[in-house]
């Protein structure tokens, strides 16, 4: 008797005599299917005008074919050649042929930039050997070293069998100070070409002091926000809204006023005999400078997260904690400050990936020592063209967030994010 | 490549609004008072002759907005006015139109242009417009005794206050060594050897601590004008105008300027090519280039502009001759750049700079 029940219970049917399961899936399915269809328009313009370019753009970091899509004889020479032994005749007949093409086609610019960025100098050898190689004549290594005496050093083979590799790990390398060697080792660049590396730590240390410094602010002004009655409240919001509305640029016109040496905090401490006409603090155009304002632009992404989640958080905890004889202290560090961790960690998050990527404020106010690693990928993508190092640069920096970001979820875990 | 190409045709396409329209072409220079005076002296001319119209846009220098619109195909630019050593580069990496120069009109005398242009101002791929310096300002009310020598921007002892410089290896590091008390015609190969760019380095070293670096051109004479300065690197044709227009105290030195030219290109691909070529003829012939020094001191690159340079468009007592990069008491100690050998040793200089810079 219980069995055959069972069995009727797992057959029930619809009206239409579909069993219940799947008549639910069906229409889960098609409502699932509406929502893809209503966020597809995103979807695509997501993919098509952001992921799928940036993922085309990193490619540049590793992969360069100039040197293999124009030295067309060169090349397959080279990768015959064990980077040791003196060049072969048949190597610099290959070049010749090359750069003769080169010139006619108007394309030998291009090689000699690439080999410029392998090979300081190289662009003069490149752009003026190739002036003259129509005229040369076998045997073509003497008449080549002739022309250029650079052409007999192994120095600039060795630098063209590197760049003859169109997959290369050279501008990751050069993104960490490193040079990779025709021998396929790394190797340290000099100190005085080192910056990369200190750059990516500064960029960190910015951004994690902005972060601290904004929480500090920022947790205090939401807390009143959110306790004040509604009517003072709202006010109090707008005060912290209108700056978030204001363009950033604005804002961080408005810093240079405020704290360059002719500007207004200068002249009040001046008036106050805290800093002398003569002796004006250096508040900007350095760390200082930079610290300052982004801490300001980014606060209203501090403050707003953890504003929304003490909204939440019932009064009446803590008015129970404290009728068990709770202090005042241990009713907000025990009670209190707990449920608000979801808001600071939210606001912190966001602070921390808004700061890391900061560009326009640093190259305004960030002088010599304010400047952070998006502003070098912005010189290299608009300053010395170099595209393949900024794209790795901007790969190192987007591996960089992931890993911070995985480190949040184990620590604190993702979850416990709360925007509202 | 063609993979990016593509990628960003399409995001060109769906982003970017319809370009300029064939009866405009986008003109892009460097902008503030030269672009003003190429507004005033070749736009307006321009655009009343052909009924065409002209775009200013402003930009600061260098080659990667036109290498970007060139390699993605949609090329907004129509001309730009750029360095020497730029317009060589792009034209060696193909991103620039040639230009024939046997269409440009000739001298008023009937000599060809080709005669008629000072050595070095056509190239296969640009026309010469002006030859203009960089060189040092100071705000005279700093100073009871002005400053005259290169040496004395680098004398924080004897001429207290801040220093403006470029945020670029490029013109500091040779101002060091002239500074340092090298004469202009060794700098090149002293800045050739390890040896040079060390001492170029420990000269600037000197000074590091009072520097405010500056980018666009338009900066230090602002700089100078609010008192964040007390001397800058800039280029004569601003400064120029702030004293002669805004009656700003300050005062030029010539010696150890770097002077350069700045020529006319065309994109590869501009798609209004004929009405930017006809503009540019237009710009650079005799009346032209020297209606343009009377709005501010850059030199006409024309041998036969140079008898029709005028006075100051809104002060007829300053003749504008007597400001030009190029008068006798100028080219004193003065120092032409050598754009080989940026385009060989820019990459190394300028990344041991900024590496300088951050440490």
């Amino acid at each position: 008797m219980q069995a055959s029940q069972n069995k009727n219970n797992e057959q029930m049917l619809t009206s239409d005599g579909i069993p219940l399961k799947k008549k639910l899936s069906k229409a889960l399915f098609r409502s699932r299917l509406r929502a893809f269809g209503l966020v597809t328009p995103l979807l695509l313009l997501i993919s098509i005008g952001f992921v799928f370019p940036i993922l085309v753009f990193l490619t540049r970091g590793i992969y360069n074919d100039t040197f293999e899509k124009y030295m067309v004889n060169l090349t397959p020479v080279l990768a015959e050649w064990n980077g040791i032994s003196e060049p072969t005749e048949e190597m610099f007949e290959a070049l010749v042929l090359d750069l003769v093409w080169l010139k006619e086609t108007k394309n030998i610019g291009k090689v000699a930039s690439r080999m410029n960025r392998e090979m300081s100098g190289s662009r003069s050898l490149f752009t003026s050997s190739a002036r003259k190689a129509k005229k040369l004549e076998a045997p073509y290594k003497e008449s080549l070293i002739k022309v250029k005496k650079k052409w007999g050093d192994l120095e600039t083979w060795r630098a063209m069998k590197v760049t003859s590799h169109s997959l290369t790990p050279v501008f990751l390398a050069s993104a960490l100070d490193m040079k990779y060697t025709a021998e396929g080792s790394f190797i340290q660049k000099s100190e005085d070409r080192r910056i990369h590396v200190k750059l990516f730590i500064r960029t960190l240390e910015i951004s994690l002091i902005v972060v601290i410094a904004g929480l500090i602010l920022g947790y205090p002004v939401a807390f009143l926000l959110a306790n004040l009655p509604i009517r003072i409240s709202n006010l109090l919001l707008i005060l912290v809204l209108l700056p978030f509305w204001t363009s950033l640029l604005v804002r961080t016109t408005a810093w240079i006023a405020m704290l360059q040496g002719q500007g207004v905090l200068n002249d009040l401490f001046v008036v106050f005999g805290i800093a002398t006409d003569e002796d004006r603090f250096t508040l900007i155009y350095n760390k200082a400078g930079t610290l300052i304002s982004m801490t300001h632009i980014l606060l209203p992404f501090m403050i707003l997260p953890i504003y929304s989640v003490m909204k939440t958080i019932p009064p009446s905890y803590v008015r129970a904690a404290k009728s068990m004889g709770a202090t005042n202290w241990t009713a907000f560090w025990r009670i209190y400050f707990p449920q608000t961790i979801p808001g600071i960690g939210a606001g912190a998050i966001l602070v921390f990936i808004l700061a890391i990527s900061f560009y326009i404020t640093p190259a305004l106010v960030g002088g010599q020592d304010g400047t952070m690693i998006s502003n070098f990928i912005d010189y290299h993508m608009r300053k010395s063209l170099n595209w393949s190092l900024a794209a790795a640069m901007g790969g190192v920096l987007l591996v960089i967030i992931l890993f911070l970001y995985w480190i949040y979820d184990r620590v604190v875990g993702i979850d416990n994010m709360k925007l509202g | 490549m063609k993979l990016f190409k593509l990628t960003f045709a399409t995001v060109s396409a769906l982003f970017v609004a319809f370009g300029a329209n064939a009866e405009s072409i986008t003109v892009v220079s460097w902008g503030g008072a030269y672009t003003k005076s190429q507004v005033e002296a070749y736009h307006k001319p321009w655009s009343q002759k052909t009924g065409n119209q002209v775009v200013s846009e402003d930009y600061s220098g260098g080659l990667a907005e036109v290498k970007a619109q060139v390699e993605s195909g949609n090329v907004t630019w129509d001309v730009v006015d750029v360095e020497l050593s730029d317009a060589l580069q792009g034209c060696d990496e193909g991103i620039l139109e040639e230009i024939d120069h046997s269409t440009l009109p000739a001298a008023p005398d009937g000599s060809p242009a080709t005669q008629d242009f000072l050595p070095g101002a056509l190239q296969d791929c640009a026309v010469g417009n002006i030859v203009w310096s960089t060189l040092y300002a100071y705000d005279k009310t700093k100073f009871d005794t002005p400053p005259t020598t290169m040496a004395d921007f680098f004398d924080i002892e004897k001429f207290p206050g801040k220093r403006g410089m470029r945020k670029l290896g490029k013109a500091m590091l040779e101002m060091a060594l002239m500074g340092d008390g090298v004469p202009a015609a060794e700098v090149y190969d002293l800045l050739g050897t390890e040896e040079g760019v060390q001492r170029a380095f420990a000269k600037l070293d000197t000074i590091k601590d009072h520097v405010v670096w500056w980018e666009a051109g338009a900066q230090p004479p602002q700089l100078l004008a609010d008192g964040e300065v007390s001397m800058t690197i800039t280029w004569n044709g601003r400064i120029f105008n702030a004293i002669a227009q805004e009656k700003q105290p300050f005062g030029l030195v010539w010696d150890g300027q770097i002077y350069d030219l700045d020529l006319f290109v065309i994109p590869k691909g501009s798609k209004n090519k004929e009405a930017a070529l006809d503009f540019i003829r237009f710009s650079t012939d005799t009346k032209r280039l020297a209606d343009q020094a009377s709005w501010i001191p850059y030199g006409p690159l024309r041998n036969s502009s140079i008898p029709l340079i005028g006075t100051f468009h809104s002060d007829p007592s300053i003749k504008m001759i007597d400001h030009m990069p190029t008068t006798e008491v100028a080219l004193k100690n003065a120092l032409q750049n050598d754009f080989e050998f940026w385009a060989d040793n820019g990459e190394e200089l300028n990344e041991r700079f900024n590496a300088w810079l951050a440490n």
